[in-house]
C-alpha cells in the first residue's frame, strides 16, 4: 500500500497534465495522433496481463477491441448513452468475453489456447457483419454529442484515453507486484507445479482473461466517437492483434513499464510513419521489427536495459 | 428455399472443396500435427505460392498447377531456412511456446503485408484451359475449376502418405514425432529430420497456392480465412494423421458448402472456425495439451 | 483405520480403455515413511496424481486428516498440506531460486509469517543458501533435485510425496537425499516415497506397498517385501 499511493500520485499528475496539455491550443493533428497512441497503451498494456504474465498469448485482441466499439454503436443507437457509460459497459461485455475464454484455458493450454483466439476474431466479425442494427458489412456513422466539456471533442477524447492509460497501467502494475502477478508468473513458468505449490491457477487464470478483456473492450469503447463510422475492417483490424503484442514484446513483458515503453515507441513511430510513407509500409516496418525482437531480443527493451546495466 | 438438386449440388461441391482443403492442410498436418511446431504463417506460405503462381501465370502462360509443382524446391528451402532460424532461436533454448508463436505470427504479418505492397489489394487470377469449363452428372454441375484441384489434392494427400510411411526420411519423421532419443540411436539427427519436414510442409504450400488461385482469385489477406481452416482441419482429423487430414478436409469441405447454399457465403468462413472451437473444446484434455 | 493421516479406498482410474489403477487402497500413518514400489508402468505416479489432485479419479475416495478430498482441486490439497515433489523437476525458470520459494510460502503456507527469511531457512536446511539468488537453469542435477524438495518444505507439507527424487544421482548424492528426507520425518512430517532404488527405499521405509499392473499386489515390512514371492515375479516376469 505504501508504494501505491506515490504511483496514484504520479497517476493523477499525469492526468492534470493531460488535462493542461489539452487547453493548450497546440496542433490539433498532435491531439488525433496522441489518442491512437495511449489507446495503444491500453490495448498493450491489457494484454500483457494476460500474455507477459500469465503466458497465454491472445490473438483475439481485435475481437474485445471491437466488442468494447460495438457495443458502444449499440447503446449510441438505442438510449444515446454518455460517454462513461459506453466505457463501462464496453468494457464489461469484454469481460464477459474474456471470462469465456478464460473457461477455455481450462482445456486449452499454450498453443491450442492461442489458436482458438485466432478463431475469436473471425467469428464474432461475422456476427457483426451480419448484424444490420449496428450497420452490418457497411458500416454506421455516429453522431458526437455535441458540447464536450472543454475544447474540441478530439481533445476532450485525448484526454479521456489519457485517464484510461493511466487507470489500466496503474491496474497493471497492482497486479504484478502482488500475490496475483506472482502466481501468474508461476503459471506462465509451469503450470502444474504452480497449481501443485498451492496457486489458484483456474482463479488467476480467469482473473487474467476477465481483467485484460475488460481493459481491450475499454479501449475500444470510445472508438465510434474518435472515427464517426465504424465498420467491420477498421473495428477488427489486424493491426490491434499485431500490436497488442508487438508492443509488449518490444519493451519487455514481464513489467508493467514494457508494454508503456513499446506502445509509446511503436506507436510513435506509426504516427508519424504514416504522415509520410503508406499504412502498408508501416505494418510491414511493425512487423519485421517484431520478428527481430523476438529472436534477438527476447526480453525486449527492457531487458537489453538490464543487460547493459548488469555489465557495469 | 430447399430441393434435393440444391442439396446434392452442394454436396458435391463441398466435397470437391474438401479435396482441396486437404491440400492446403498437408503442410500444417505435418508441421504441427506431427512436429508440434504452430507455424500459424503456413497459410500465408499457401498465399505466396498463389502469387508466384498469378506471376508466372500472367507473364509466361505457364499453367498455375505446373508453376506449384515447379516452386516446391525454392519452397522447401524457403521453410528449412525458417526452420533453422526458428530452431536457433527458440527450439534449442526451449522458449519455443510462447515466443515462438509470436515469431510465426510476425512472419504471416510480415508475408502479408509485403503481397500487398508488392501486389495492392486487388484480387488476383490466373488463367488455364480448363478454368470455366464444366461438364454435368446426373443433374450435378462439376466444374473442372474445382474437380481438378480435387484431384491434386488427393493426389498429394497420398504421396504424402506414401512418403511418411515408405520412405527413410518419411519414417524418420514418423519417429521424431514419437521419440527423438529413439531417433538418435538410429543414428539420424532429430533436427535435420525436422528441417526435412519443415521443408516438405512449407513445399505443400507452394502447390496449394497454386491449387487456391485456380478455384477463386486471391488478395493478400486471404490467408486469414485459412488459418481457422487449416487448423479446424488438423486437430478434427487427429493431429498428424493424413488420411484423417483428408476426412476431416471432406467433412468441412461439405459443412461449409451447406452452409453457403441454404444460409449465404458470409456464414460459410464462421462454420471453419466454430468447427475449431468444438474440436478444440471437446478434445480431451492433455492428450495433445502441452 | 481411522487414524491414518492419508486414506485410499478402491481407488480407480482409466485412461481411455487402459485400466491404470484398479480399486487401490492404501493407508498412511501419521509420521510414517512409507514406501511405494512397483515396475515401470505399474501405476505408481498415476496413484500419487490423483492422490495430489493432478489427476480426476473414475472411482473410489481420498480421505486426508480426516477430510473427503476426493473432489478438491490440486491447490487446495496442497493447502490442506498434501505436497509432492515432481520426478522431472519443474521448478518456476523465470525466479531465482529463492522466489521459487515464495510461491509456496505465498500460496499454500499463508498465515505462518511467509517471508524471504522462511525461504532463506529452508535453503540453509537443505544445503542451497549459497545459490539462492540463482535462476534454476545454473543448478547442478543434485542442485535441481534439492530445490524440488525445498520447494515442497516451503509449502509446509503435513505429507511429502518424493517422486523419484533420486533417479540419475550417484551413490553419495542418494545418501545426502535420503539424510534430508529422514531429518524431515524426524520433524514430524510423514513421508511417502516412490522409488527404484531398491537400496533406498528398503532402507528408509517403515512399510511398503507393491503395485502391479494398476492393482496392490502385496504390502509389509521392507524384510517381508524382499520375500514376498509375487513381488519376486512382477519384477523379475515369470
Amino acid at each position: 500500500m505504501a508504494r501505491t499511493l506515490p504511483a496514484l500520485g504520479v497517476g493523477v499528475v499525469v492526468v492534470l497534465a493531460g488535462v493542461a496539455l489539452a487547453t493548450m491550443r497546440v496542433n490539433p493533428y498532435l491531439y488525433f495522433a496522441g489518442y491512437v497512441i495511449l489507446q495503444y497503451v491500453v490495448i498493450a498494456t491489457a494484454w500483457n496481463i494476460l500474455g507477459g504474465y500469465g503466458g497465454y498469448v491472445n490473438f483475439g485482441t481485435p475481437a474485445f477491441f471491437a466488442l468494447g466499439a460495438y457495443t458502444a454503436v449499440f447503446l449510441i443507437r438505442s438510449i444515446k448513452a454518455p460517454l462513461p457509460v459506453l466505457i463501462v459497459a464496453g468494457g464489461l461485455v469484454a469481460a464477459l468475453l474474456g471470462l469465456g475464454i478464460g473457461y477455455l484455458t481450462l482445456r486449452l493450454r499454450g498453443t491450442f489456447f492461442s489458436i482458438a483466439t485466432l478463431a475469436l476474431s473471425v467469428v464474432l466479425q461475422t456476427m457483426i457483419i451480419n448484424w444490420e442494427y449496428v450497420g452490418g458489412s457497411r458500416g454506421i456513422s455516429v453522431i458526437r454529442p455535441s458540447g464536450p466539456p472543454f475544447g474540441n471533442y478530439v481533445v476532450f477524447l485525448f484526454t479521456v484515453m489519457l485517464g484510461l492509460a493511466v487507470v489500466a497501467v496503474l491496474v497493471a502494475r497492482f497486479i504484478e507486484r502482488s500475490w496475483i502477478g506472482r502466481g501468474l508468473a508461476a503459471l506462465r513458468d509451469n503450470e502444474e507445479a504452480a497449481e501443485c505449490m498451492g496457486v489458484p491457477t483456474l482463479r488467476l487464470k480467469l482473473f487474467a482473461t476477465t481483467i485484460s478483456g475488460f481493459l481491450l473492450g475499454v479501449a475500444g469503447a470510445p472508438f465510434p466517437y474518435y472515427v464517426t463510422f465504424v465498420e467491420p475492417n477498421s473495428a477488427f483490424a489486424l493491426d490491434y492483434a499485431v500490436n497488442a503484442l508487438a508492443m509488449p514484446m518490444i519493451g519487455g513483458t514481464t513489467s508493467w513499464v514494457g508494454p508503456v515503453i513499446g506502445a509509446v515507441l511503436l506507436g510513435t513511430t506509426q504516427q508519424l510513419a504514416t504522415v509520410t510513407i503508406s499504412s502498408e509500409l508501416n505494418l510491414l516496418i511493425v512487423g519485421v521489427v517484431l520478428v527481430a525482437f523476438v529472436v534477438l531480443a527476447p526480453e525486449g527493451i527492457l531487458g537489453l536495459v538490464r543487460r547493459v546495466r548488469g555489465r557495469i | 428455399m430447399f430441393s434435393w438438386d440444391l442439396l446434392a449440388n452442394a454436396v458435391v461441391a463441398g466435397v470437391l472443396l474438401g479435396g482441396f482443403y486437404a491440400a492446403v492442410s498437408l503442410g500444417i498436418g505435418l508441421i504441427f500435427g506431427l512436429l508440434d511446431i504452430a507455424n500459424i504463417a503456413q497459410p500465408a506460405f499457401v498465399i505466396l505460392g498463389a502469387y508466384a503462381a498469378y506471376v508466372m501465370n500472367s507473364a509466361y502462360g505457364l499453367d498455375p498447377i505446373l508453376t506449384g509443382i515447379a516452386f516446391t524446391p525454392v519452397f522447401y528451402v524457403l521453410g528449412a531456412v525458417v526452420y533453422r532460424i526458428y530452431y536457433g532461436s527458440f527450439e534449442r533454448r526451449g522458449e519455443e511456446s510462447l515466443r515462438g508463436l509470436v515469431f510465426f505470427f510476425g512472419i504471416l504479418f510480415i508475408m502479408e503485408v509485403s503481397l500487398s505492397l508488392k501486389f495492392g489489394v486487388d484480387y488476383r487470377l490466373v488463367q488455364a484451359g480448363y478454368i470455366g469449363k464444366s461438364f454435368e452428372l446426373a443433374g450435378v454441375g462439376v466444374s473442372f475449376r474445382y474437380l481438378v484441384p480435387c484431384v491434386v489434392g488427393v493426389a498429394m494427400t497420398a504421396a504424402l502418405y506414401l512418403f511418411l510411411g515408405r520412405t527413410f526420411y518419411g519414417r524418420a519423421i514418423m519417429a521424431v514425432s514419437q521419440d527423438q532419443a529413439a531417433l538418435r540411436l538410429m543414428g539420424a539427427n532429430p533436427v535435420q529430420i525436422k528441417t526435412i519436414a519443415f521443408g516438405v510442409g512449407i513445399a505443400a504450400a507452394s502447390l496449394a497456392g497454386a491449387l487456391l488461385i485456380t478455384i477463386a482469385p486471391v488478395i493478400p489477406s486471404t490467408d486469414r480465412d485459412y488459418i481457422g481452416r487449416m487448423f479446424a482441419i488438423t486437430v478434427l482429423g487427429g493431429m498428424g494423421s493424413i488420411g484423417g487430414t483428408l476426412v476431416a478436409a471432406i467433412i468441412l469441405g461439405v459443412i461449409e458448402s451447406l452452409m453457403a447454399t441454404f444460409f449465404g457465403p458470409s456464414w460459410s468462413l464462421a462454420v471453419s472456425f466454430g468447427i475449431l472451437l468444438a474440436a478444440l473444446a471437446v478434445r480431451p484434455a492433455g492428450l495433445f495439451g502441452r | 483405520m481411522s487414524d491414518a493421516l492419508l486414506q485410499v479406498e478402491g481407488l480407480t482410474k482409466r485412461f481411455g480403455g487402459f485400466l491404470a489403477l484398479n480399486q487401490v487402497s492404501i493407508a498412511v500413518k501419521p509420521g510414517e515413511r512409507f514406501g511405494l514400489i512397483g515396475p515401470n508402468g505399474s501405476g505408481k505416479t498415476t496413484l500419487i496424481n490423483c492422490v495430489s489432485g493432478s489427476l480426476p479419479v473414475d472411482g473410489g475416495h481420498i480421505t486426508f486428516d480426516g477430510r473427503d478430498i476426493t473432489a478438491l482441486p490440486a491447490h487446495r490439497r496442497t493447502r490442506l498440506g498434501i505436497v509432492r515433489s515432481f520426478q522431472i523437476p519443474k521448478p518456476f525458470t523465470s525466479m531465482s531460486v529463492l522466489d521459487n520459494l515464495g510461491i509456496p510460502l505465498e500460496n499454500a503456507a499463508h498465515g505462518r509469517g511467509a517471508d524471504g527469511a522462511d525461504a532463506m531457512q529452508i535453503l540453509e536446511a537443505i544445503g542451497l543458501a549459497a545459490k539462492a539468488h540463482l535462476r534454476p537453469a545454473g543448478l547442478t542435477q543434485i542442485e535441481m533435485r534439492k530445490l524440488e524438495l525445498a520447494r515442497a518444505m516451503a509449502a509446509r507439507p503435513k505429507l511429502l510425496i518424493s517422486d523419484e527424487a533420486m533417479a540419475g544421482l550417484s551413490s553419495a548424492e542418494v545418501d545426502d537425499i535420503l539424510t534430508i528426507l529422514f531429518r524431515l520425518n524426524a520433524q514430524g512430517i510423514t513421508i511417502i516415497m516412490i522409488e527404484h532404488i531398491m537400496r533406498a527405499v528398503m532402507r528408509f521405509s517403515e512399510r511398503i506397498v507393491v503395485l502391479d499392473a494398476g492393482e496392490r499386489i502385496a504390502e509389509g515390512t521392507p524384510d517381508e517385501i524382499v520375500r514376498n514371492p509375487a513381488v519376486e515375479k512382477a519384477y523379475l516376469g515369470e
